[in-house]
Order: C-alpha cells, then sequence, then structure tokens
C-alpha cells in the first residue's frame, strides 16, 4: 500500500501529471480510426505491389485490363471484409505471389537488417562527428611565446582580410 | 551519311586518344622542368636548378619548350575532340529527320509521321544515341575548360588529362559497343518502329540532357579535384576555378531530377511524381552527394577544413552519376525505366572499378597534401553544421544507395528477391531528410568557430514559436478546410510527418526572412534606404550567401509540396454521358467520349465537366492514345492545377462490354508547390553565380562605432 501511494504521490509531480496525460492521449488517439475497412484496404492496398510486371503499387496500377491487379484488390478487399489481421492478409499474399507482392521488406529475419543499417549508420555517424569535434576542441592550447602582443599594420591587415575570408563580411 | 558518322566517332576517339596520351607526356616532362614561383626553396626548385648547372640551362629550357608544344596539341586535339562528336551528333540527327530506315538505330527509334522535336530528340531516346549525346556533353565541356586554360595551364592541363581519360571510355562505347550508326540488316523497312510513346512528351525532349548536363557536368569538378590532387595543387584555388562549374552543373541536375518527376507525373498516369524506381534513385543520389559538396566545399574555401572529405565527396558524386548509368544499362537491378538494358553494363563495371582504383592510388599517395589547416572550436559552430549536414545527406544516399542494392543482397543472403519500394524509403529516409530540414533551419544561423547559447535563443526564439503556432493551427483547425489544414499526427503517421516537415519548413522560412531582415536592417541604418531596397543591396553584397538562403527557401517549398501527399485521394469509375463522380470537392459529370485520329496515333478521349460548389468551373479532356508505328498505348492525364491541389484525371480505357470510358480521378494537394519551390531553387542558384557588388568603402573603426550600434548580422555563407 505504502508502495502504491508512494506511486501516486510520484505521478502527483506536475512533470509526471503531463506526461501521464500525454501518453494517455497518444494511447487513445492512436486507437482513434483504427479498424475502419475502407482505411485498412488503402493502407495495405498501399503495402502491395501489382504482380503483373507494372512494378506499381497495387492501388496504384493503373492499367485497364490488367491480368493482376483488380483480382489482388478483390482478395484483399474480401480479406479487410473477414476481419482479418494485417499480418495474416500479408501472409496470404506472400505464400500466393511470393515475398516480392510486398512493397517493403518485412520486419523478420534477415529483411530486419535493410531497416536497422541505415539508422545504425546513422547513429554511429552523429558518434563520430561528435567524438571528432569533442577531441579537436579538447585539445590543449599552445601557449604563446612572449605572451599577449598588440597586433598592427600589415599584420592586422592580414587578420582583418583573413576575418573577411571566414565571415564574408 | 552512317559512314561519316562513324567516320567522326572514330576520328574523335583518335583525337581523345593523343589527347590522353601527350597530355600526360607533357605533364610528366613539365613536371621535371617545372619550378614552383610559391616555393623557391623546394625540392623540386632545387632539383630543377641542379639540372640546370649540371647539364646546361639551354637542355632544360629545350625540354621545357618541347613539353609546352607538346601540351598545346594535345590542348588542341581535345578541341578537336568536341567538332569530331558534334559532327558524329549532327549527322545522327541529319538521319532521323531523313528518315534513313537504314540505320538500325534510326528505324528502332523514329518513324516518318514522328513530330520534328521528336525526331530531334531522337539522339538521346535510345541507349546508343544517349551514350554519343553524353560523349558530346563531356566533349562539350571539355571544349569550354580548354578554350579557358589560361585562368591557370598547368590545372588545366591536368584537368584536360582527366577528361579526355573519360572522354575515351565513352567513345570507345559508341565505337565498339554500342554505336549509334550500325546499318540494320535485312530488307528496307518502309517506316521506323517509332518512339517510345512514353517519351512522346514535350518535357522529353528536355528532361534528358538536362540530367545529363547534370551527369557529366559533374567530371569537371571531378577532373579538376583529381588533378589538384596529382599535381598536389597549393591551396583551395581549384575550389574557386570549380565552383560556378559546380553549381551550373547542380542547377541542371536538380532541373533534370525535377523534369523527369514532372514527366512522370504528367505522362505515366499514375498520379505520382516519385516511386523510388532504381533509376530515379539513381538520379537522386548524385545530386545528394553533389549537394553536400556545395556545402562542404565552403568549410575547405573558409577554412581550409575537410580537403580530404570533399576530395571523396567530389569522386563519389562522379561515381554515382556514372553507377546511375551502370544500373539502367546493365538490367542487374530490374526497373520500369531499364527500356535500354545490354552488355555494356560489363563495360561501365570495368569503368567504375578503374576509376575507382586511380582516385584511390593517388588519394592515398598524396593525401598528405589535405592535411587540414584549422580544426573544429565548437560543437555549436557553422562547421559543426557542415559537418553534420554532410552526414545527413551522404546518410541519405546511402540509404538510397542500400534501398536500390538491398533487392540484390537478400537474394544473395535469403535466395528470394524483396522489394524494396515507397513504404521502406517512407520509414526510412523521411526521418532523416526532416532532421535535415532543422539543420536547413540551425545551420545559416550559427557563426563560424563558435556561437554562443544566447546569440542561438535570440536568433531562434521568434522563428520557433512561429513555426510553433503555425503547426498547432494546422493541427487544430476542422479537416473540411481541406489541406493542409486538420492535420491530426495521431490519426496517421504521414500526418505526422507532413505536420512535422510543413512546421520545419515555416521554422526554415521564417530564420531565412529573418537573415534578410536583419541583414536590412543594418544597411537601411547606414544608408537611410528602405527596408526592400536595404535587402536588395545586401542580396546583391553576398549573392551566394543570400542567393543560397533562397535556394533554401526554394526546398521548403519543395517540402511543403511533398508533404501534401498525405491527404492524396483516388476514385474510379466508368462514366457513360451525365454519368457523376465525386472527388472532394469537386462533380465531374461526363459530357460525352469520343475518338479521333491523327497521323502519328489514334486517340479516344473523354469530355467532363468540372462543378465545385454547384459552380461549373472548367471542362476537362482526359485522353488515351494508341501509337500506330509501335503499336504501343498512352494515356495523356488531364491535369487542373491550383496553388491547393490538383484534380487529375486519367482515360484509364474503355469498358469491353458497354463501350463506357473508364475515369480515374486524383486529387492531390499541393503538388503545384513542388514545381514551384524548383523555379526558387533555380533562381536562387542564378541569383548566386552572380559577382557580388564591390565591398563599400572601409571606414575607420573607431568613427564607426561613435555612429552605430553592431549587430551580428553575417555570419558567413
Amino acid at each position: 500500500m505504502s508502495i502504491r501511494l508512494h506511486l501516486f504521490s510520484k505521478f502527483r509531480a506536475p512533470s509526471h501529471k503531463v506526461a501521464h496525460a500525454i501518453l494517455l492521449c497518444v494511447a487513445v488517439f492512436a486507437l482513434l480510426g483504427a479498424g475502419d475497412p475502407g482505411s485498412r484496404f488503402s493502407e495495405i492496398g498501399h503495402q502491395m505491389m501489382c504482380i503483373c510486371g507494372c512494378k506499381q503499387i497495387l492501388l496504384e496500377c493503373n492499367h485497364v485490363g490488367c491480368p493482376s491487379s483488380d483480382g489482388m484488390r478483390n482478395e484483399l478487399m474480401a480479406a479487410v471484409t473477414r476481419g482479418d489481421s494485417d499480418s495474416l492478409v500479408e501472409q496470404g499474399f506472400v505464400q500466393k505471389y511470393g515475398p516480392t507482392v510486398l512493397a517493403a521488406p518485412t520486419t523478420r529475419g534477415f529483411d530486419r537488417v535493410a531497416y536497422i543499417l541505415p539508422f545504425v549508420a546513422l547513429f554511429l555517424g552523429f558518434g563520430i562527428v561528435i567524438v571528432i569535434v569533442r577531441s579537436w576542441k579538447n585539445r590543449p592550447v599552445p601557449a604563446i611565446a612572449g605572451g599577449l602582443r598588440p597586433v598592427r599594420g600589415t599584420e592586422l591587415e592580414q587578420f582583418r582580410d583573413q576575418a573577411g575570408k571566414e565571415t564574408d563580411l | 551519311m552512317a559512314e561519316i558518322g562513324s567516320f567522326a566517332l572514330l576520328l574523335a576517339l583518335a583525337l581523345s586518344v593523343y589527347t590522353f596520351l601527350a597530355g600526360i607526356v607533357a605533364l610528366v616532362f613539365q613536371k621535371q622542368t617545372f619550378v614552383p614561383a610559391t616555393e623557391p626553396g623546394s625540392k623540386t626548385a632545387r632539383r630543377n636548378q641542379v639540372a640546370d648547372v649540371g647539364s646546361g640551362s639551354s637542355w632544360a629550357a629545350l625540354l621545357r619548350r618541347g613539353s609546352e608544344r607538346i601540351g598545346e596539341t594535345a590542348r588542341r586535339a581535345g578541341i578537336a575532340t568536341f567538332a569530331a562528336v558534334f559532327l558524329a551528333a549532327v549527322v545522327l540527327v541529319l538521319c532521323a529527320f531523313r528518315d534513313d530506315f537504314t540505320i538500325a538505330y534510326i528505324f528502332h527509334h523514329s518513324n516518318r509521321d514522328l513530330p520534328a522535336p521528336y525526331k530531334f530528340a531522337t539522339l538521346w531516346s535510345g541507349q546508343e544515341g544517349s551514350l554519343l549525346f553524353w560523349s558530346l556533353l563531356l566533349a562539350a565541356y571539355g571544349f569550354v575548360l580548354r578554350l579557358r586554360y589560361k585562368t591557370d595551364p598547368r590545372l588545366f592541363a591536368y584537368a584536360s588529362v582527366v577528361l579526355a581519360g573519360v572522354q575515351i571510355f565513352f567513345l570507345l562505347l559508341v565505337n565498339f559497343a554500342a554505336n549509334p550508326f550500325g546499318i540494320l540488316e535485312g530488307a528496307l523497312r518502309p517506316d521506323g518502329s517509332g518512339l517510345n510513346p512514353l517519351l512522346q512528351y514535350p518535357e522529353m525532349v528536355i528532361h534528358p540532357p538536362m540530367l545529363y548536363l547534370g551527369y557529366v557536368g559533374f567530371t569537371v569538378p571531378f577532373a579538376f579535384a583529381l588533378g589538384a590532387l596529382i599535381m598536389k595543387y597549393p591551396g583551395e584555388k581549384w575550389i574557386h576555378i570549380t565552383r560556378r562549374w559546380t553549381m551550373v552543373t547542380w542547377a541542371f541536375l536538380t532541373c533534370g531530377v525535377f523534369l523527369g518527376a514532372h514527366w512522370a507525373y504528367s505522362v505515366l498516369g499514375w498520379g505520382g511524381y516519385w516511386g523510388w524506381d532504381p533509376v530515379e534513385n539513381a538520379s537522386l543520389m548524385p545530386w545528394l552527394t553533389g549537394t553536400a559538396f556545395l556545402h562542404s566545399v565552403m568549410m575547405q574555401e573558409k577554412r581550409g577544413m575537410l580537403k580530404m572529405w570533399n576530395m571523396w565527396l567530389v569522386f563519389a558524386t562522379f561515381w554515382l552519376a556514372i553507377l546511375g548509368t551502370f544500373l539502367t544499362r546493365s538490367g542487374i537491378i530490374s526497373s520500369v525505366h531499364a527500356f535500354a538494358q545490354s552488355s555494356i553494363g560489363s563495360w561501365f563495371a570495368w569503368f567504375l572499378a578503374i576509376s575507382f582504383v586511380v582516385f584511390v592510388f593517388f588519394f592515398f599517395k598524396n593525401k598528405s597534401h589535405l592535411a587540414s589547416e584549422h580544426k573544429l572550436e565548437s560543437l555549436v559552430s557553422r562547421e559543426s553544421s557542415f559537418l553534420f549536414n554532410n552526414l545527413l545527406f551522404v546518410l541519405l544516399c546511402f540509404t538510397v544507395l542500400w534501398g536500390t542494392w538491398f533487392p540484390k543482397i537478400s537474394e544473395l543472403v535469403q535466395g528470394n528477391k524483396v522489394t524494396v519500394g515507397g513504404p521502406f524509403y517512407n520509414r526510412v529516409a523521411i526521418p532523416v531528410a526532416l532532421l535535415l530540414l532543422i539543420l536547413t533551419a540551425v545551420g545559416p544561423l550559427l557563426a563560424w568557430r563558435k556561437t554562443s547559447l544566447e546569440s542561438l535563443k535570440r536568433n531562434f526564439l521568434w522563428p520557433t514559436v512561429g513555426a510553433i503556432a503555425i503547426a498547432m493551427f494546422l493541427m487544430i483547425t476542422p479537416q473540411r478546410w481541406g489541406s493542409p489544414f486538420g492535420l491530426r499526427p495521431w490519426q496517421d503517421i504521414s500526418y505526422f510527418y507532413s505536420l512535422m516537415a510543413i512546421g520545419l519548413s515555416v521554422l526554415v522560412t521564417l530564420t531565412v526572412a529573418s537573415e534578410f531582415y536583419r541583414g536590412g536592417r543594418v544597411i537601411s541604418k547606414h544608408t537611410g534606404q528602405g527596408m526592400f531596397a536595404s535587402m536588395v543591396q545586401l542580396t546583391h553584397r553576398n549573392t551566394r550567401r543570400y542567393g543560397g538562403y533562397i535556394v533554401h527557401f526554394g526546398v521548403v517549398v519543395v517540402i511543403i509540396g511533398f508533404a501534401g501527399a498525405a491527404f492524396n485521394q483516388d476514385k474510379e469509375q466508368e462514366m457513360a454521358n451525365g454519368d457523376k463522380l465525386t472527388i472532394g470537392s469537386y462533380t465531374l459529370i461526363c459530357r460525352s467520349y469520343t475518338d479521333d485520329d491523327a497521323p502519328n496515333y489514334a486517340s479516344e478521349w473523354a469530355l467532363l465537366d468540372v462543378y465545385k460548389g454547384g459552380k461549373q468551373i472548367d471542362t476537362m479532356t482526359p485522353v488515351r492514345r494508341f501509337y500506330k508505328a509501335s503499336q504501343q498505348t498512352s494515356t495523356m492525364p488531364d491535369i487542373r492545377s491550383t496553388l491547393n491541389e490538383d484534380l487529375y484525371l486519367v482515360f484509364e480505357g474503355l469498358n469491353q462490354d458497354n463501350g463506357h470510358p473508364i475515369i480515374k480521378a486524383h486529387l492531390n494537394p499541393l503538388v503545384m508547390w513542388i514545381w514551384l519551390g524548383v523555379w526558387i531553387i533555380l533562381g536562387g542558384t542564378v541569383l548566386a553565380l552572380v559577382p557580388n557588388a564591390p565591398a563599400p568603402v572601409r571606414v575607420p573603426a573607431p568613427a564607426r562605432l561613435e555612429h552605430v550600434q553592431t549587430s551580428p548580422v553575417a555570419t558567413g555563407d
């Protein structure tokens, strides 16, 4: 009981309240619109390819008399109307038409690499850039021989030109 | 005529080989006798002095003069190469106009009734012609380069040799692997097979030239970069020389990529403009690395940094342009565009391998010459924003390359192919593109070396508030207002991406506007001019920087156009006379449908009255054509474009049972913004090419401080 109270009291902190509310909103709104057969048909149909050789998304295949797309659309509509889950519909299509019927790699097995690698590269790249910048930044500053001295004449002009070049002022 | 063309191509090859070999000989001898003016005490200079003293200066002078003469003949041979390739191209076009069907290429890509502009476009309509066209453009770039050699004779001589090497490859192809003047075997045919119907569209007359100008154009900065690397060229002058080349080339490539998108939208009839097809990807990849190069090259120019990185970027851009052609021609990756597959893929593979080896060899041989002059001082600086910008551009390029090759990789690993289409890129590339958009907003406001957090807060507060306010407004407005209102990010991931894209676009726009405003305000205070005149003057003083901002603005306009895709709708219906179709706020009523006959094609079309709010606003006529020569059909969608949305109608065909037309209607919001954005990008690029106005007369600092309050305005490009 005391633990529950403790947790409860934690949730009463303003920042946690806001976080809780946001989570709730996201959960509620995420469920809105789900399950509508029309939107599911459109959503799944845009994840599939027409197999006639036109290499178009199933619902974008636009030639009249296509030997494949009409039948595939009817099958999809029937599956959605039956209430089959998305994965069941996909599995059925893959079994019948082969894995190329899906417009994108699945998130299973080796296919996962397709999605993972770009993000691994992104994080690795960010990491490398940050490490490089930090290592350059943390270099010891070389001591100035003879200490600071005022800059005048041609040397000042040189620095002025350099500043102009670097900033385009 | 075919003989003249073939002879011209052989002559061009011979001239190119001479340019290449004589150029190398001249450079080798010049190197041995070259005394660099800037490094009088160097090893080379001492060696020359020793040579002059030991063997007699007359011998060294003779050698130098001889090598200069050989170099000059190489330069002239390079110029003559252009004349020979130009002659070959003119002959091919003349053959198309003369309906010379003895030539196989003309037979396969033209016919008697083909309109004149398409007969001209025959030059780049098929594989052999497009390779000849590629050679012509390369020769033309080489021609200009060799005429302007006095800018820096040695560097230009090196670049000329590199260009000649690339030119030899393309001329070998058109002479021995894909000759456009090959004679048709068998009896003479009365008419040709005609041009692919999909290519019979006005934009196809200009899309390939633009794309090729971009592809080929990147050979020039690459040639200069490799030349500078080989000769260990001191300083960054080669970058100054190639800056305009690179920008012009980038503008051509941008134009080519978007003309291709517009062609796909206007001709293919599927209602979209980008299908992530491997060939489309092939044009996007060099554009991405080229854009990264345009940014990072500023760091080399201004701070002497990223020299090695820039070298790799410019090579990657050139290499990816060739890889794109390899993808198109080899058939190694299946594509809807792979209409020109052949065995020349192996030629490209070899060329890619050789160019890679040559570049890597010289890179490692001379990389000590590319040491950075400065180091980064802060994570919050213009330099690091360029680093992250480059990282994201290269990552996007990698993602596209990875997605393009993944079906092949999957086949090798799992034994079965997979499709990598739009949904994959939407999941992977869009988040990266959004990060890039954030950097586009942040980067220009960061100062070189280091930016204080206070300055960041000051510069970003109002643009961020504005962007959030507009995003919130778009989120809470009712959906019945039409796109892009009522963007509820929780309803669909595409809405979330759209909202983010529009919000960040607003942020970029506001930061760009604030840059113009703050700069204009300072000039206005100085001169007493009005704000607009001050901003014009500001732009004229640093066209590259402010032209760049306009390009950024154009990019966000394009992004807003892309964001509209989340609201696309479509509907397909059979329409007899008087039938109605409703989509969005439009009602279409079929007034009539009929057919027509022209010399080149027969057509079927429907006449549809368009109503909005109960009022007739237009009459549209989607058409379907049957091209007689090629015996192929093609749709000609009718598109009614407004800033808000495109009504896009396709005549899909006739119901075989009752003869009624089947119409597909698409409602595509904000598409016009894409084309508008491209014009702004091109305008910004042209502005960036305009020379700066002369710098104002320098006023002594104490006097200026007395009268003017300074403000941190300009932070460089």
